[in-house]
């Protein structure tokens, strides 16, 4: 102890706030601010990465098989519902346990990031009110969560493929811009819901409900052609476009241009949404904790 | 060169939760006649009115005044966590502040985990978190404890940890809550040492503290705060004295 002295202590590197009224800040300078902090907060990915790996040890601390349990619960559940529905809707398994398997493990992805996302600032609450951090830090840390979920779902998917010998082929490499796109929705997501639950807490149990009906609209465990002319309204549901645009390439099929279309709007417009709230709150998500 | 400039600032909270921070505020607002209504008409507690500070490189502030004065607000606004409703906060200058115990650690996690994320967010190399590791390792003295999650410690090692953590790094402006000057005899004797260094490390030191002999000792300007106001600015002795024969009777 006594040979410590301040030049042995780690010195912080030097660094600069200015921080004018938020309710005298332009519009302008709003968009600044919620700039600066999104690349802020990129600068910190390793801490990003850090809390978002420690989020999945703590959940499964202390269970034999960890995260492996998600691997698990999702495998039983695609065996299930694919014996159940396959017989229901007297479908031929080899090709429906593969889009069962996939689908069901996207929309897990889907459904999982929208409910993390509402806790996204609340869930930081003790850090917001302890020290200044970049707020897209927490968005940053929930989106990488999640795919570290879906990472261990994988093996699923790998599984049900070898078994009924199916290789999609190298449309499969089309399915990366799709899940580009699910990616910045997954920033926006976590920006958008973030906030609003923050202010509100009653959102997140309304956000519940909605993916619940989701889940069942959108063609997950059912195919669209199933619906035949009826399919008329699946374009507005924008759930149904970013699925395909990453599940269609995966079982060997390119979605066709309506399909990316109508991905990138709706992303397009819920990014601008998500944006817009953000930048016009950001200085008052503090105040929310 | 370190500086921090407060600039007619004035900190609203909302009353939006029924949640016992907020009620909280609202009875210690409501018993210093705070209670107020923002430009929409919402209730809100003025938690600051027209702050104007300005301290640079070897200024020691003390601030002092009765619970729910606006102290711990100020630090915050000035640590950059409460964004201004009305005014500008500007600092020049790493900046660290021992604002509670917790320190936003993360009770789930090991102390050992919590020590590399602020490590992390401090922007530290691997070398450098292993040294801060170290370095917390032996003062905290928490021997396997390091290695539990922090909500299984007492709240003397939750103290301890958050202690060394704050202390290990060495900013230019400090900002210090009076919680840190709490914890038992033995590990104050050996907190006061390495406390001192950081404070006479830092730039600027500005203390929040009830403890009177504390601000005489390290601080060389003291801010009375009362109802969210500067309510006197000054030398320490000539501040304290004025305070003394206001709020205490004398001994």
């Amino acid at each position: 102890m006594d040979s410590l002295t301040p030049e042995t202590l780690p010195r912080l590197p030097a660094s600069h706030l200015d921080i004018g009224a938020d309710s005298e800040a332009s519009h302008r300078e709003r968009q600044i601010l919620a700039a600066t902090d999104v690349a802020r907060g990129l600068k910190l990915w390793k801490l990003g990465l850090t809390l978002a790996w420690l989020d999945i040890k703590l959940k499964y601390r202390g269970s034999v098989l960890g995260p492996f349990w998600l691997t698990i619960s999702t495998g039983v559940m695609v065996g299930a519902m694919g014996t159940l529905y396959g017989t229901l809707f007297h479908m031929d398994l080899k090709t429906y346990l593969p889009f069962l398997a996939l689908s069901l493990v996207l929309w897990n992805a889907i459904g999982g990031l929208v409910t993390e996302a509402c806790i996204t600032f609340t869930q930081s609450e003790t850090t917001i009110r302890a020290i200044r951090m970049p707020f897209f830090l927490h968005a940053f840390r929930v989106v990488i969560r999640n795919l570290i979920s879906l990472a261990h779902n994988l093996p699923v998917i790998v599984l049900v493929f070898a078994i009924f010998a199916i290789w999609p082929g190298v449309h499969a490499s089309l399915a990366l811009p799709g899940f580009a796109i699910w990616l910045v929705d997954g920033f926006a997501a976590c920006l958008l819901l973030g906030s609003f639950c923050a202010r509100f807490r009653d959102i997140p149990p309304i956000v519940g409900s909605v993916m619940q009906i989701a889940f069942f609209v959108t063609p997950v465990v059912w195919r669209p052609e199933q619906l035949g002319r009826h399919n008329w309204w699946l374009p507005f549901n924008p759930f149904d476009a970013l699925l395909e645009v990453v599940r269609e390439p995966l079982l060997g099929n390119i979605p066709d241009v309506n399909t990316w279309a109508l991905a990138l709007g709706y992303s397009l417009a819920f990014c601008a949404g998500a944006w817009a709230l953000f930048s016009r709150v950001r200085g008052r998500l503090a105040y929310w904790m | 060169m370190a500086h921090i400039r407060v600039e007619n600032v004035s900190v609203d909270f909302p009353l939006f939760h029924g949640s016992a921070r907020s009620l909280k505020k609202t009875v210690f607002a409501a018993a210093s006649g705070r209670l107020g209504e923002d430009r929409r008409h919402r209730r809100v507690v003025q938690a600051l009115r027209s702050v104007h500070i300005d301290l640079k490189t070897g200024d020691r502030l003390g601030l002092i005044g009765t619970n729910g004065a606006g102290k711990t607000t100020l630090l915050r606004a000035i640590a950059g966590i409460y964004e201004p409703t009305v005014g500008r906060i500007r600092v020049e200058g790493s900046l660290n502040a021992l604002l509670d115990p917790m320190l936003g650690m993360t009770p789930d996690l090991t102390g050992r985990e919590n020590i590399m994320l602020r490590g992390l967010y401090n922007g530290f190399s691997k070398p450098q978190i292993a040294a801060l590791e170290n370095d917390v390792q032996e003062f905290a003295e928490l021997g396997e404890f390091l290695d539990l999650p922090v909500r299984f410690y007492s709240s003397g090692m939750v103290v301890r940890l958050g202690f060394a953590l704050a202390t290990a790094i060495r900013p230019q402006v400090l900002l210090m809550d009076e919680w840190f000057l709490a914890g038992d005899a033995s590990f104050l004797a050996k907190a006061r040492a390495r406390l001192e260094n950081v404070v006479r490390g830092a730039d600027i030191l500005v203390l929040s503290s009830h403890l009177i002999p504390t601000v005489l000792e390290w601080c060389t300007r003291v801010i009375w705060m009362d109802h969210g106001r500067v309510h006197m600015d000054g030398a320490p002795a000539e501040v304290m004295q004025t305070y003394l024969a206001g709020t205490a009777p004398p001994i």
